[in-house]
This record gives structure tokens, C-alpha cells and sequence, in this order.
């Protein structure tokens, strides 16, 4: 359980989170979404004591992390997989902060046997490791202490897809077992497929909090006929609120039941009926990115 | 059990009854990371050998009646005092530059507790390296008679022993210090070396400077630790240049550590 409450971080005159507040329940995987410098990473860091906050409060299963006995037992965080030492072997790593953990040499071999560096992978020195292996390496040290909580920073960054489908796996599996998740991401799609609950951050602020089917699909339905116009009529006929598609298709705010029986009252033949694609969180997920964008081009100027 | 074999990464998710981690363990683990990359081992194998090779120099050069355990010893404490500051400022600001702290301090929280833990590890250290160098002076006291005409005396005490232990571990508690206050390894090393001979320098020719210098030169108030004869005045002189060169930076550095950003 994560419990952020009105958390803010000034530098300066620079906002750089912004009141920012939501709850990570367990049993679910929770996707902290947004462009590239919205405020994902220090809101982690502020949760994890590592960033003092200007104003606001984070615990973890109700406690401060500060006052969390020995945290790691508790809380698995992930925040940057370079941050390790390039000179110490994939093993002493583990190694060392199961001796502070007070986690045996069974949990590093278990660790490293589950992300797939058993072997000689965990002879060699992180220097040498990829991005990819670095992550897992990170992942494996997250977990080493049993914790009932994960918070994780970019986790599939350098992951190839294999990596990124396994990652799913593992996040999920730990979800689905009470754990509770909380993975942050600068895309929509990558978080998609395993996240239940969407925070969507821009600019320091939540634009967007929810469970991930409503957030989703809050775009209502889309349809497609064999031939649009007589399908445009006799939808706008029945009172249904129509908006055309590039493809020649119509998204409609209405339920399915509606739009067959229009469909059906004027003889038109449909080709698809389905839940409009995730069209409203990417498009304001695309704003926030190029206001972003546009803002960083102005302080530029 | 079942359930680990198949998917390990999940336990059973039980709400841990966890204790701090000691600060016994803490200091372990310090220990531990200040030997275990290839930096940190070859710094403390290099700092042995050369206290060796200090104490074989001796065995061939001098006076015959400056070949006894107490010299050899003696002799093996300057190359320890140079390096092991070495040791304190790597075992901070080595977190700093690989940006290990994240993952410290996200497992420590308490960061006083951490540096706590490194002061206590670096104690450990130079007292170690105080021992070794016994064992090289006992080493050079056995074979020097049989190979050179050496005096051989054996003669030693508890309270030389101390007075050379509370030497490394004020070098290595500077060090250390110096290394909290800076958070950077080339900009502490540079600065610890090169801001006391600045002073010493300062102090030995202009006249104003000499009396402060006698009470702020850590390298003269330490030396009575070396050779003995430690006045009540000398006690006095070393803890006033203590102060100046170990209990501001600490004090400074660990304000600065307690309260920044760990990114």
C-alpha cells in the first residue's frame, strides 16, 4: 500500500510536483504515467525518503518510509538500475544488501535464478552489463527482501520484448499474490498491458487517476458500416451522439444495445461494434507531451 | 514452499515484523564495501605493502640502534598516516561518484545511522592497519639481527600502541570527513592534502602565524603522538586543531548529507 497526500517539490520557482495525491491498493499494479521530466521520478524519490518534500506526506503500508524498520523488507525500489557500483559482480551486489537485509544466500541465489542472471551472468561485473541485464539485476534486488510493495522507476528501459513480456509476468504474479505495484513509465503502451490503475501525471500535476478500463475506455464505442452515410442517418436518427473516424467508421457515446438497434431499425449492415480504442488517454496523453514540448522549445527561446 | 520453487519472486506477503538493521551489521557492511571492488582491495594491499617496504628500508638504512621493534613500528606509521585518509574520504564519496546511495539510503533511510556505520568501519580499518604494521615491525625485528647489526630490542608498550592508534584513527576520521563535507572524490582528496600544507607553509614563515599554527596545525599537534611526550599543553593543542580540521567538516558534512537530494 502506497499513499501519496498532497505532495509538492518546489527548486526554486520551479514547481516541480505539484499537489500531487493517489493510493496504490494492494493486490494491484498501479502505472504512473507521463512525458519525460513531468515529475514521475521525484515523486518517487520523495516516497522513498530520498527527495525531502516542499509540502505533503508519503507513506508506505501506512508508515513514513523513514520509520520504516529496516525498509527493505517492506518496500522494494527500483529508481535507476545504473546506480550500482560498475566494479562489484552481479552477486556481490545482491549479496551485500542481503547481509544488511539479513536475507540469506538462498534469497540472492532464488533472486538471481529468477530474473535469469544465475550462472555466469552474475560472475561478470555490472560495468559490463547491459542495460537490460542491469534491470533485471535491479528487479532481482527489489525483491530480495520479500517485500509487499515494489516501486519501480522505468523498469522496462533496455528490456527487449522478451524481457519487457517476462517483466509483465513477474509484476503481475506479485500483484495477483496481495503485493501492491507501483511502475512509472513515459508510455502509454508499455504499462497498458499490466497495469490495473492509471495515474497520469504532466507538468508536476494529476491530469488523470483511475481504474485503467475507465480511463481506457471513456472514449464510448466505436462503429463501422458497410456503407457510412445511411449508418451516420440512422444513428443521428436515433438521437446518438456520432462523431466520424478517419477510417469511415464513427465513435458513438452510447451503449452497444443502442447502436445495434439503430443499426437494425434502419437495415444496415455493421462490420464492427466495439469499445473504442484507448483514443481519449492517448490523445491527452499526446497534448501533455507536445505542451511539454512546447514549453521546453519557449524556455529555449 | 511449493509456490517459491515455482515463482520465486513472490513470497507469501506476510505483514514483516522487521528490526532495524544493527549498527554492528551496518558497519559489517561497510566493511565489506570498502574491500570488495578492485579499487577498494588494491588501495588496502598497497597501503600494506608500502608500510612493508617502509619497514625493510629501515632495516638497511640508519643507525644500528634505530633497528628495534619500536623504530620499525614507528617507522611503518608514516605511509599509513598518508594513505588511510585515502580510505575514509573512498568509503564516502565512492557512494557519491557511483551513485550507490540511491539504493543505501532507499535500504538505510536514517542516513545519520549510515555514516555512523562508515566512521565506524573506517576506525576498524586504520586500527587494523595499526595491527598489521605490528606484525611487519615484528617480522623486521626477527630477521634484522641476522642479517645486519641491529639492536633487536623488543622493547614496547601499551602506551605507545594507544598513542599510535589514536594517530591513524584521527587521520582516517579527517579523511572520512573530509569526504562528507566535499561529496567528491578528486575535490576531497586535493583539499585534504593540499589545505593542511598550505597552512603548514603559511605557519613556518609568516611570524604572525606561528603561535596559531602551534594550536592549528594538525601535522605539528599529531606528531607528539608519534614521538611521545604529550603534554597537558600538547592535549590541548591537538584537540583545538581537531576541532578546526575534524569537527567542522564532519559537523558541515553531515548537515549537508542529512539534508540534499539523493539522485
Amino acid at each position: 500500500m502506497i499513499t501519496v497526500e498532497h505532495l509538492t517539490k518546489r527548486y526554486g520557482a520551479f514547481t516541480a510536483v505539484n499537489d500531487v495525491s493517489f493510493t496504490c491498493a494492494p493486490g494491484t499494479v498501479t502505472g504512473f504515467l507521463g512525458p519525460n521530466g513531468a515529475g514521475k521520478s521525484t515523486t518517487m524519490r520523495m516516497i522513498a525518503g530520498l527527495t525531502p518534500p516542499s509540502s505533503g506526506t508519503a507513506t508506505v503500508n501506512g508508515v513514513a518510509f523513514r520509520d520504516l524498520p529496516n525498509p527493505g523488507r517492506h518496500i522494494g525500489v527500483l529508481l535507476d538500475a545504473s546506480a550500482q557500483h560498475a566494479g562489484r559482480t552481479g552477486r556481490e551486489i545482491l549479496s551485500l544488501s542481503a547481509q544488511l537485509l539479513g536475507v540469506g544466500q538462498k534469497r540472492v541465489d532464488a533472486m538471481l535464478e529468477l530474473v535469469g542472471l544465475a550462472g555466469t551472468a552474475e560472475k561478470r561485473r555490472v560495468g559490463n552489463y547491459s542495460l537490460g541485464m542491469r534491470q533485471r539485476l535491479g528487479l532481482a534486488h527489489a525483491l530480495l527482501g520479500d517485500p509487499t510493495v515494489l516501486m519501480l522507476d522505468e523498469p522496462a528501459n533496455g528490456l527487449d520484448p522478451e524481457g519487457i513480456f517476462w517483466m509483465r509476468g513477474v509484476l503481475r504474479d506479485f500483484a495477483d499474490r496481495g503485493g501492491t505495484v507501483l511502475l512509472s513509465s513515459h508510455l502509454l503502451r508499455e504499462v497498458e498491458a499490466v497495469a490495473d490503475h492509471l495515474v497520469v501525471i504532466g507538468n508536476g500535476k494529476i491530469v488523470a487517476d483511475g481504474a485503467k478500463d475507465d480511463l481506457l475506455h471513456a472514449g464510448g464505442l466505436y462503429v463501422r458500416g458497410l456503407d457510412p452515410e445511411p449508418l451516420e442517418k440512422a444513428l443521428t436518427t436515433a438521437g446518438l451522439s456520432v462523431q466520424p473516424t478517419r477510417d469511415g467508421g464513427f465513435s458513438v457515446a452510447a451503449d452497444a444495445e443502442a447502436v445495434g438497434r439503430a443499426a437494425l431499425d434502419a437495415g444496415v449492415v455493421l462490420l464492427e461494434l466495439r469499445p473504442a480504442d484507448s483514443g481519449g488517454l492517448e490523445e491527452m496523453f499526446l497534448r501533455l507531451t507536445s505542451h511539454h514540448d512546447a514549453d521546453s522549445t519557449k524556455d529555449a527561446a | 514452499m511449493s509456490a517459491l520453487t515455482t515463482t520465486p519472486a513472490a513470497g507469501t506477503h506476510r505483514p514483516a515484523r522487521t528490526s532495524r538493521p544493527s549498527l554492528a551489521r551496518l558497519t559489517a557492511v561497510e566493511l565489506r564495501k570498502a574491500t570488495d571492488t578492485r579499487a577498494g582491495f588494491w588501495l588496502l594491499a598497497i597501503i600494506a605493502l608500502v608500510a612493508l617496504g617502509m619497514v625493510l628500508i629501515q632495516m638497511f638504512t640508519g643507525s644500528a640502534e634505530d633497528r628495534t621493534f619500536a623504530d620499525f613500528f614507528g617507522g611503518a606509521q608514516l605511509p599509513l598516516g598518508i594513505l588511510l585518509p585515502v580510505v575514509g574520504i573512498l568509503a564516502v564519496t565512492g557512494e557519491w561518484s557511483q551513485r550507490t546511495t540511491l539504493s543505501t539510503f532507499a535500504l538505510e533511510p536514517r542516513r545519520e545511522r549510515v555514516i555512523a556505520s562508515k566512521l565506524a568501519a573506517a576506525v576498524l580499518m586504520a586500527i587494523g592497519a595499526v595491527v598489521a604494521s605490528l606484525a611487519w615491525a615484528a617480522l623486521a625485528n626477527v630477521i634484522a639481527p641476522l642479517v645486519t647489526d641491529a639492536d633487536g630490542s623488543w622493547s614496547f608498550g601499551a602506551e605507545g600502541f594507544g598513542r599510535v592508534v589514536l594517530f591513524q584513527v584521527i587521520n582516517v576520521l579527517v579523511g572520512t570527513a573530509f569526504g562528507l563535507a566535499l561529496l567528491s572524490t578528486p575535490l576531497a582528496i586535493v583539499l585534504y592534502f593540499v589545505l593542511p600544507t598550505a597552512w603548514t607553509i603559511l605557519g613556518s614563515t609568516i611570524s604572525a602565524l606561528e603561535t596559531p599554527a602551534e594550536w592549528l596545525d594538525l601535522s605539528n599537534t599529531t606528531l607528539p603522538l608519534i614521538d611521545g611526550g604529550l603534554s597537558g599543553e600538547a592535549w590541548g593543542q591537538l584537540g583545538t586543531s581537531l576541532a578546526l580540521w575534524l569537527v567542522v567538516p564532519l559537523g558541515f558534512g553531515l548537515w549537508r548529507v542529512l539534508r540534499s537530494e539523493i539522485k
